[in-house]
């Protein structure tokens, strides 16, 4: 033990050590200006999603028709569309889009990817073999063709955009679980486990699984970057969110016939995309270097 | 039970890694009882006394394939004891305390929760009672401060410690057998002598058989009963604890010689002369 571990109280209770430990995570994260700025652009996110009617200036699916492709002014802030919307609020409602898309993915993906891989790690051989090549199955198709065939297969919508983008993202997830339950599987504390009885269940959800979350979840974090892309690839295809939802996809699309003279209407979302998924790339990164102990400074 | 069948029986163990083609064998056909005693194995590196211990359990890599002309525990049948089986028996009547504690703790999880899996399996405690009894267990190993030890990590103990942690986590419910694995390696003199009364007091009072896995052989001859010697996998001589200083077989004679001794004083002490007649009768 050092003397750093001696001096500092010793925690209470593990409560209060998680937030101990949790707080120390947190001022590494920060303590790097791109994460920073990351875990800003989505705190800025998810405030603007929660607030968003009160944010807005107007009904984002109010049309009005008289004021259509007005350039950006004091009334209209990123200026209306082809049916005299304001960008601005769709933009706004937008977020709520954004985020229940990369919620919902990351929620299915993430224990799901994260079960069957790590299960295909524990037990191998044929079981491996199998969840794998599944994996392989999907891992094979660039995400978003694949996507587009399941919304196609399943019918255009948001909550089938979802269910396709779910559908693509597991394997690399999966594929993470795996290899680290690979190289845990025949650690000594794994069989001392299984020494004292613990069944496979036990190992796996109590013993394998705590191992596998850190870079699972840098992993998730990453991926949402490539979920914001992809349900906006969708949108603007026609595939995902519906109109007159103001999904920032969809808005680019309809925007993109007016381009050349209304630049706002792509520029807008086309920003907030970029900003967005840049954001959780830095975010990806920082948790990645902040959670692996094997690059602490 | 009865003291007529001993509670292990172990015949013509093999265990062989490699392909079925060319297999490499790592435990050649060793056989031995064990009842409520102190049996030592000893041997020197890589001659196979953890494997054996491992085999036992069914605790190899899956890679390993393991045969036996007899495998018996308590009457069951160990070959043919089924995963499901074999998870009823480790921990709560077989068990084994493994070598090196800094890779046989979870590192994510803490101490108390650890030893706490153990104590709760196959009843509900509340969570004060729980860790009541973790201390106490803890306390057995001689640990001070057992709630503070109980939240630490297991890189937060030091090497001893951690060992003490296993002895404490394999006790936990009350195994019948016990296969201690070098449990004393990491430990000091003062706290080695405690942990051995500790086994010593468990084999007396509740009829534990212990197979105590070392390289010590001084400390052997004080503490078990009968020792198997292991050379290249099979188990070249059995004798009496107490008889070791009259070794039969070259290669225990030659470990004893080569121990250093405070009383005789010797310029050289002597190299083990293998033989490669040894491995292979």
């Amino acid at each position: 033990m050092t003397l750093a571990t001696l001096s500092r109280p010793a925690p209470s209770g593990a409560w209060q050590a998680w937030r101990h430990e949790a707080a120390g995570t947190a001022r590494k994260l920060l303590s790097n200006p791109l994460t920073a700025i990351g875990v800003a652009v989505i705190a800025l996110l998810v405030a603007v999603a929660l607030l968003a009617p009160w944010l807005a200036t107007h009904d984002p699916l109010r049309q009005d028709l008289a004021a259509a492709l007005q350039a950006p002014s004091s009334t209209h802030w990123f200026g209306t569309d082809e049916f005299g919307r304001d960008v601005y609020s769709r933009l706004v409602h937008g977020t709520r889009i954004t985020l229940f898309i990369v919620t919902l993915v990351t929620v299915v993906v993430g224990p799901l990817g994260m079960a069957i891989g790590v299960v295909s790690g524990y037990f191998g051989g044929r079981v491996d073999l199998l969840c794998m090549r599944v994996a392989d199955v999907f891992l094979s198709f660039p995400s978003l063709v694949l996507a587009l065939a399941f919304v196609a297969a399943l019918g255009p919508g948001l909550d089938h955009a979802v269910l396709a983008i779910a559908l693509t993202a597991w394997p690399a997830i999966a594929r993470l679980a795996r290899a680290e339950a690979m190289t845990l599987r025949q650690a000594d504390f794994i069989v001392a486990a299984q020494l004292q009885g613990a069944s496979h269940l036990r190992v796996l959800w109590r013993h394998l699984a705590p191992l596998c979350l850190p870079s699972v979840l840098v992993r998730l974090t990453m991926n949402m970057a490539s979920v914001v892309l992809t349900a906006a690839g969708l949108g603007f295809l026609g595939l995902g969110a519906q109109p007159p939802l103001p999904e920032w996809g969809s808005m680019i699309s309809e925007g993109r016939r007016y381009m050349l003279d209304t630049w706002w209407t792509v520029a807008a979302p086309g920003a907030a995309i970029l900003a967005v998924s840049m954001a959780f790339n830095l975010l990806g990164d920082g948790l990645n270097d902040a959670l692996d102990p094997r690059q602490a400074s | 039970m009865t003291t007529a069948s001993p509670l292990l029986q172990v015949r013509g163990l093999q265990v062989a890694y490699g392909t079925p083609a060319a297999p490499v064998p790592v435990v050649r056909g060793v056989s031995f009882d064990l009842g409520r005693e102190k049996v030592a194995v000893v041997g020197e590196s890589g001659s196979g006394k953890t494997t054996v211990g491992r085999a036992l359990l069914q605790l190899l890599p899956r890679q390993a394939r393991v045969t036996a002309d007899l495998l018996q525990f308590d009457g069951i049948d160990l070959r043919t004891a089924s995963e499901r089986d074999m998870a009823a028996l480790r921990g709560r009547r077989m068990s084994m305390i493994m070598q090196d504690p800094k890779y046989s703790l979870n590192p994510v999880m803490n101490i108390g929760r650890q030893i706490g899996e153990a104590v709760q399996r196959g009843q509900r405690l509340s969570r004060a009672e729980c860790s009541a009894r973790v201390e106490a267990l803890l306390q057995r190993v001689h640990i001070r401060e057992p709630a503070r030890v109980a939240a630490l990590y297991p890189h937060e103990v030091s090497g001893g410690m951690g060992q003490r942690v296993m002895i404490a986590m394999m006790l936990a419910q009350r195994p019948q057998l016990l296969i201690a694995d070098e449990p004393t390696s990491a430990l000091d003199v003062a706290v080695r002598e405690e942990v051995l009364g500790l086994l010593d007091e468990l084999v007396a009072e509740e009829g534990l058989a212990l197979l105590f896995i070392s390289h010590d052989l001084n400390l052997v001859r004080r503490f078990c009963d009968r020792v198997l010697v292991m050379y290249a996998g099979r188990v070249v001589e059995t004798l009496a604890a107490a008889d070791l200083a009259q070794a039969r077989h070259p290669y225990t004679q030659g470990l004893m010689a080569a121990l250093p001794s405070l009383r005789h004083r010797r310029a050289v002490l002597p190299v083990l002369q293998r033989d490669a007649a040894w491995s292979a009768e």
